[in-house]
């Protein structure tokens, strides 16, 4: 333990968060020191920075145990690092083109979306309960801040000051419950945890350490009961940082989530598994019936997002392997959607702003027939339909859900996933069969790039993507068990 | 009578407590919940303190630091936060953050 920080090349595991901070710090540096605000500049140097270190995690993998065992870095680390990596690319290059007018033309979003990274990056890779609480903290406050960026307008603000106040509350009910988790088995390190449950009984201050550690999970994951913050962040945040919160935020806890309950507790699986099982039923039917009446889109994408957690979820209930394969298949395809539909809604310039509500969306297949499409095919993905990613991802938790013999949930979470194909479809409905009202701006060349690579892999997906994609998800996911 | 860890676990608990409460059951201002937030934070603290001491085991009080340390970035970024809403809204109840519901 005590040979870790002899020699430099023993830190090989922690070089790409290593070469994320240093970048970052440097960005942030040249953007201070710069005469006029360079945040475009800024920007794409973050991007490539992104883009650096996961070429690094890909290609210079490294396993093992760092800083008396605080940090590990292992196959399903890689697989999540590389995803929030991708999201938070995609998200700053989405934010380029609608910058000036979301507020978002100032360096500082760009270094702030790359230190939030740095914090999901540690979340992920963290192996005790105090670098999952730094990581966490790292990225939350990076996020409050962003959530609020853009300070002239109202929206953003409030948006931002709910989401401190219910962040701030879930930190500290994850603090709590990770403060009877030490106290109850006299260990922080997630392994350690683990041993000590497997030899002793557990108690009943430990199942409560545990529900108050996966409260504070799910509201980062933003799993019903505690997702009231998600329909209003989303709506009030700028759409650039709303797609942001959507993708790579959301694949950094769930890795978390699945860290603490494999590897911590999966001596108690059957505690938090009944934990997880109704987080996952709750989100999944709450979304599918809370978005039918929604107008507004991004509070109708929040809902969505928050069905699609529910989804994964009901990989991560089944405790297995293989259900941690399909949770990470899941998020993958989530991250890939999510991006090409925020990309879909930023390309909808019209004269006075951007598109808000699911009206304004009328007749776009004849005023905008290739963004219409791609929106119409990502629709159809969301909700499941092959042979389009989307039914992969869910045809990979429902399987693993059915293997552990968990039938109910399955079929709840087909009728739930039918349910919530009104909505979906009702945007189809409206794009192809209303009269357009509305005339928009020429749609940005980086945007039709991302919907267009977005949309190749999405409906190829089982053909091009699919068994490489799955094939690193079984790695990652065998290494943890 | 000694003071044991059943005490300090009380004394946890009932801070905490009133920590969430005062975050939901607070209409009046936002100050009054950032003051909350502190309370949840210095309750895991007293927690983390007294089972480190019982354990006999410095992991504790390492974390109580590093709580102590994130809880001033928090309330720091809080109030940052508070003051942009309240150039462009003019007040901090709790009752007119509502522009957005549903």
């Amino acid at each position: 333990m005590t040979s870790d920080l002899l020699s430099f090349s023993a830190l090989a595991p922690a070089y790409p968060e290593m070469v994320l901070a240093i970048g970052t710090v440097v960005l942030l540096l040249v953007g201070v020191l710069a005469k006029r605000d360079q945040y475009r500049a800024i920007a794409i140097a973050g991007v490539v920075l992104l883009a650096a270190v996961a070429l690094l995690i890909l290609f210079q993998p490294a396993d093992g145990v760092l800083f008396n065992g605080a940090f590990i870095g292992d196959g399903f680390a890689r697989y999540m690092k590389v995803l929030v990596l991708g999201g938070s690319a995609f998200a700053l290059i989405l934010a380029l083109p609608s910058a000036a007018e979301n507020g978002l033309d100032k360096f500082e979003y760009a270094i702030l979306v790359l230190l939030a990274t740095l914090g999901m990056m540690m979340m992920v890779s963290a192996n005790d309960l105090m670098s999952l609480y730094v990581g966490l903290e790292l990225q939350s406050l990076a996020l409050y801040v962003v959530a609020a960026i853009h300070r002239e307008n109202a929206k953003a603000t409030e948006a931002g000051l709910k989401f401190f106040v219910l962040g701030a509350l879930s930190s500290g009910m994850l603090l709590y419950g990770a403060s009877l988790v030490y106290g109850f088995t006299g260990h922080t390190q997630l392994d350690e945890i683990a041993k000590v449950l497997i030899y002793g009984e557990r108690s009943i201050g430990l199942v409560f350490g545990l529900v108050f550690l996966l409260a504070g999970l799910a509201f980062k994951l933003s799993a019903v009961p505690f997702h009231m913050w998600t329909p209003d962040v989303y709506e009030g945040a700028p759409t650039p940082v709303t797609a942001f919160f959507a993708s790579a935020p959301k694949v950094a806890a769930m890795a978390l989530t699945i860290r603490v309950v494999m590897e911590s507790f999966a001596p108690v699986t059957h505690d938090w598994q009944q934990i997880i099982i109704f987080l996952s039923i709750a989100s999944m039917v709450l979304a599918a019936f809370a978005a039918i009446g929604q107008k507004n889109l991004k509070r109708l994408i929040a809902y969505s997002s928050i069905g699609h957690v529910g989804f994964a979820l009901v990989g991560l209930s089944s405790g297995t392997e293989i259900g941690v394969e399909g949770v990470a298949i899941y998020m993958a395809i989530y991250v890939t959607m999510t991006i090409s539909l925020f990309a879909c809604i930023l390309s909808l310039k019209t004269e006075t702003g951007y598109v808000e509500t699911v009206d304004e969306l009328a007749g776009l297949a004849q005023t905008r027939p290739f963004v219409a499409a791609m929106m119409a095919v990502l629709m159809f993905s969301l909700v499941g339909l092959p042979p389009l990613a989307g039914f992969f991802a869910k045809w990979h938790v429902f399987l693993a859900a059915i293997q552990a013999n968990l039938f109910a949930l399955a079929v709840i979470g087909v009728l739930a996933s039918a349910v919530s194909a009104f909505y979906y479809l009702r945007v189809v409905k409206t794009m192809y069969f209303d009269a357009p009202v509305l005339r928009f701006a020429a749609v940005p060349g980086e945007l039709n790039t991302i919907m267009a690579i977005t949309g190749f892999f999405i409906v190829t997906y089982y053909v091009t993507v699919g068994a490489p994609l799955a094939n690193f998800a079984h790695n990652a996911a065998g290494s943890l068990f | 009578m000694a003071v044991g860890l059943g005490h300090f676990l009380s004394v946890g608990a009932i801070l905490f407590t009133l920590g969430v409460f005062g975050i939901f059951l607070n209409r009046k201002n936002v100050i009054i919940i950032l003051m909350s937030v502190e309370l949840i934070l210095l309750a895991v603290n007293i927690n983390f303190v007294a089972f480190s001491a019982v354990h006999n085991d410095l992991a504790g009080q390492v974390f109580a630091l590093l709580i102590l340390t994130v809880a001033a970035a928090e309330a720091a970024i809080g109030l940052a936060i508070l003051v942009i809403f309240f150039r462009n809204r003019g007040t901090i109840a709790v009752d007119d953050i509502n522009i957005m519901k549903g």
